[in-house]
């Protein structure tokens, strides 16, 4: 059984609905990865699997528990962590203290604040700085350590190299194989198709709220996504 | 002399003042609404403490072992049970709900105490009092009032600095909907926050009820004294409510000096002043959000 | 083809079934005219004081309920309004019923230094921050001006010029022009372009703000028209009451009964103000000899209806069928609304 399965998922804002009908699996230490356009619900799945959004119809199970009706604070307990669009680190904390309260699920596991600091060697001197005081990769780089701290099952990362310069992008996702090699499930909405498909195991492309194409990454056609990801199918 | 002995009575005061403002510093830094019963609700606490000690003979001081709890209690329901159900709608349920409240509190003493003003007798400390030179004498329970208000707004920055309940705390006060993501139940920690509010108010309420005479409708002037302190200090500051409460008592006693019904104005046009030049207060910490 | 680019929502057009209502109002209006030609002294001041409570109310609806400003502090501008009778009549022996309109003119005077302080406050700290200033006010008349007669008040001794019933008819007249006026001035600055801005403000002052709208423009409006009002009534409450004492006239009873009022009768609706305002003087009435009890138990119903009923008890009747009295609701045009529900 799959980690994480989402089966049949709509969900929206208000009378409008972002997503209609999608369906998914991860397994256990898997990396997927979604691709869209804008407004095709990449954000919006990811906010309804981590429980922010509630489902409007269909089922999400993690580890074979039902959790669609879960609130987001109950399922970062059961080992769902997210590491938000936009970073949105908590102002008036420091870097630590944001790495800290990432640990306030209480899950044990290999992840420490001293772990997140030798992942992410540039925040040890930022230790003691507010987090709008850093750089935006670094910044990034809390928050996915915020999320790490939680010792997640499943990680999910929404746009983390949204604004950033090539380089630091590159550094950032230089840290997945060592948060998967821990044994994380992690699902990623990345915008870059060449980089989505260089570090998943399978790739979603989803188009106006469903799910237009799916796959391998490693036997994806790169013109048959591209076709999917600007509807030319449609 | 006599302007040193009304800037130390005028710290003193502020003393108490900057209690006022401490328990409802901590519920509006988090929640970011007012408790417009704040006020009766420490006018409550002395009347509760007034019973404990006539039922069970205790004196003012001790009676706080039972308040305390008691008092957490009471503000944790009235969160998790009344105001939680309301968070979706904004600010405005809140601050009727508690508008409301106060009413009811002030009326429910009224009808159970008659409008008699009463005291809680703590025994000799309430008179006595330490010459420092010819002409200043200050009182020792205001100096123990002043001991006691370092020593919880030591203890309260060391939980909100020190203690994962207390980043939750900020964290949930910065950005509640991310707050959730990270495992923290925001209706918790708002239940949480409102008992602990509590707590302190049942201490602000006994160190009042022995320092001064108390009837059912002195309510609203400490809120206004609470919420000024917070506006002088800076929302969210705890040392930021020390500032304030000394500011507001310096103010009120000097304008008092001056003549004796400028007491209260002058802590309200300092108060309007600090909104006019920082609207923000002198040491604000909490965020600003939407 | 250019019509359908028009997507201003327009307000609801008038259709045959606004006959009735308006035949009602006419009504009723004409009932309250010529009241005193036919009811008791009683019944005249009853209703006197039902339509100030009214006009107050529809002032601090519009405030809280459509431009978010949460106010506990209109009790300033009933004071004001209250020692501008005093001075002017006493003072600059102007005719005391001229003074409510002048009162009204004061009181929006005052009231422009105070939202440039105010509207640099949000939520909680705008509506802490009008109580405040009111309270500073009613200390400063209080204790500092021995001219305005100090902790005792003063006497508005030129109205003994006038006949007690002729002193009462005109004050109730002055009461139902000022209660239309509120009423209706809030129904046709809703149904204005500063209505539309103030729908917008409501959802999301911020949204208003990027695509355009004054929010700030359209907030002082507002809160100088609930100003003048509160004005207009602190004069026409003491030109009732005679004698004006600051406790009384600043007192926060007045932003209290109000906003119950409000709350009972539903937020955010003309109507519901005017709902409140009867169930409120049937309760105040029941509860005549019980003041402690009857303070209580408006507390309880404020709180109960913020749990149960926040839209009120106008907003109970309409759950199911939409009565609307006052037409300012907006709706899309037949095509957006149809492409909205499809989407």
């Amino acid at each position: 059984m799959a980690l994480l399965e989402v089966e049949n998922l709509s969900a929206g804002y208000g009378l409008f609905q972002a997503l209609r009908g999608i369906s998914l699996a991860a397994e256990e230490g898997e990396t997927l990865a979604i691709v869209g356009a804008n407004g095709a619900g990449k954000t919006t799945l990811l906010r309804t699997i981590c429980g922010a959004l509630p489902a409007m119809t269909g089922r999400v199970s993690f580890d074979g528990t039902s959790i669609e009706n879960s609130s987001a604070h109950q399922l970062a307990r059961l080992g769902i962590s997210m590491v938000p669009e936009g970073r949105k680190l908590f102002p008036s904390l420091t870097v630590e203290d944001n790495l800290i309260i990432g640990s306030y699920p209480k899950r044990k596991g290999f992840w420490t604040v001293e772990r997140v600091y030798a992942l992410f060697p540039e925040l040890v001197k930022r230790r003691n700085n507010r987090g709008l005081d850093l750089s935006g990769g670094e910044q990034q780089m809390v928050a996915i350590g915020r999320a790490l701290m939680a010792n997640p099952r499943l990680l999910l990362m929404d746009e983390i190299s949204l604004g950033l310069a090539p380089i630091v992008v590159n550094q950032i996702y230089k840290s997945l194989p060592e948060i998967s090699g821990h044994g994380t499930s992690v699902v990623l909405v990345e915008q870059d198709l060449n980089r989505a498909l260089s570090v998943s195991n399978h790739v979603y492309c989803l188009l106006e709220g469903h799910v237009e194409l799916s796959g391998l990454s490693a036997q994806m056609d790169r013109q048959a996504l591209i076709d999917a990801y600007f509807g030319a199918n449609a | 002399m006599i302007a040193m002995s009304t800037m130390l009575n005028g710290v003193l005061l502020g003393g108490l003042y900057a209690l006022y403002g401490l328990g409802l510093s901590l519920t509006f830094g988090i929640m970011r609404t007012v408790n417009l019963a704040h006020g009766d609700i420490i006018v409550l606490a002395t009347y509760l403490a007034l019973i404990t000690t006539q039922v069970l003979g205790l004196t003012p001081l001790m009676s706080l072992a039972v308040l305390v709890p008691v008092m957490f209690c009471i503000g944790y329901g009235l969160q998790r049970l009344i105001l939680n159900r309301t968070l979706k709608d904004g600010m405005m349920p809140a601050v009727i709900i508690t508008f409301g409240l106060s009413f009811v509190i002030q009326n429910g003493l009224l009808l159970g105490f008659s409008a008699d003003r009463q005291v809680l007798r703590q025994g000799a400390i309430e008179t006595m009092g330490v010459t420092l030179a010819p002409g200043v004498t200050i009182g020792v329970f205001p100096i123990l009032t002043l001991a006691v208000l370092l020593v919880m707004i030591f203890a309260l920055q060391a939980f909100m600095g020190r203690t994962l309940l207390g980043r939750a705390f900020r964290a949930t006060s910065d950005d509640p909907a991310t707050a959730e993501l990270m495992g923290i139940d925001g209706k918790r920690i708002y239940g949480l926050a409102m008992g602990l509010s509590f707590a302190i108010i049942a201490v602000t309420g006994v160190v009042m009820g022995i320092r001064s005479n108390f009837s059912p409708f002195d309510g609203p002037a400490r809120l206004i004294f609470a919420f000024e302190v917070i506006i002088i200090g800076g929302m969210g500051s705890i040392y930021g409510v020390l500032a304030g409460g000394l500011i507001l008592g310096i103010a009120q006693t000097i304008g008092g000096a001056i003549n004796p019904t400028f007491f209260q104005l002058a802590g309200h046009l300092v108060t309007l002043g600090i909104l006019v030049v920082r609207p923000s207060g002198l040491f604000p910490e909490t965020i600003e959000r939407d | 083809m250019a019509e359908s680019q028009i997507v201003t929502p327009r307000p609801y057009a008038r259709t045959s079934s606004a006959a009735l209502p308006l035949f009602a109002l006419a009504v009723i209006l004409a009932a309250l005219i010529t009241l005193p030609f036919w009811a008791t002294g009683y019944t005249q001041r009853s209703v006197l004081e039902f339509l100030y409570f009214l006009a107050l109310a529809q002032a601090w609806n519009l405030m809280a309920g459509y431009a978010g400003m949460m106010s506990i502090g209109q009790q300033a501008f009933v004071g004001i309004g209250a020692y501008g009778l005093v001075v002017m009549a006493e003072d600059l022996g102007i005719n005391p019923f001229l003074t409510v309109p002048l009162a009204a003119i004061l009181a929006v005077i005052l009231a422009v230094p105070v939202s440039w302080l105010l509207f640099r406050l949000k939520g909680a700290y705008f509506a802490v921050a009008t109580w405040v200033i009111a309270e500073t006010v009613r200390l400063t008349v209080n204790a500092n001006i021995d001219w305005l007669g100090g902790g005792r008040g003063r006497t508005v001794r030129s109205l003994g010029q006038f006949d007690r019933h002729l002193r009462e008819d005109l004050g109730y007249w002055v009461a139902l022009a000022l209660a239309i006026i509120a009423v209706f001035g809030v129904f046709f600055l809703l149904r204005s372009k500063t209505g539309l801005a103030l729908q917008a403000i409501r959802d999301t002052e911020n949204g208003a703000r990027s695509v355009g709208v004054e929010t700030r423009r359209t907030k002082r409006i507002v809160y100088l028209f609930a100003a003048a009002i509160a004005g207009a009534t602190g004069a026409l409450i003491y030109i009732v009451q005679i004698n004006v004492r600051p406790d009384a006239a600043f007192s926060i009873n007045w932003a209290a009964y109000v906003i119950f009022i409000v709350v009972i009768g539903g937020i955010g609706t003309i109507e519901g103000p005017i709902l409140g305002t009867l169930v409120f003087f049937f309760l105040r009435d029941m509860l005549a000899d019980l003041e402690a009890w009857s303070m209580l138990i408006f507390g309880l119903i404020a709180i109960m209806m913020m749990l149960f009923a926040p839209k009120g008890l106008w907003g109970l009747l309409n759950t199911h069928r939409p009565v609307l009295l006052f037409r300012t609701a907006r709706r899309l045009p037949e095509r957006f609304a149809a492409h909205k529900e499809g989407e």
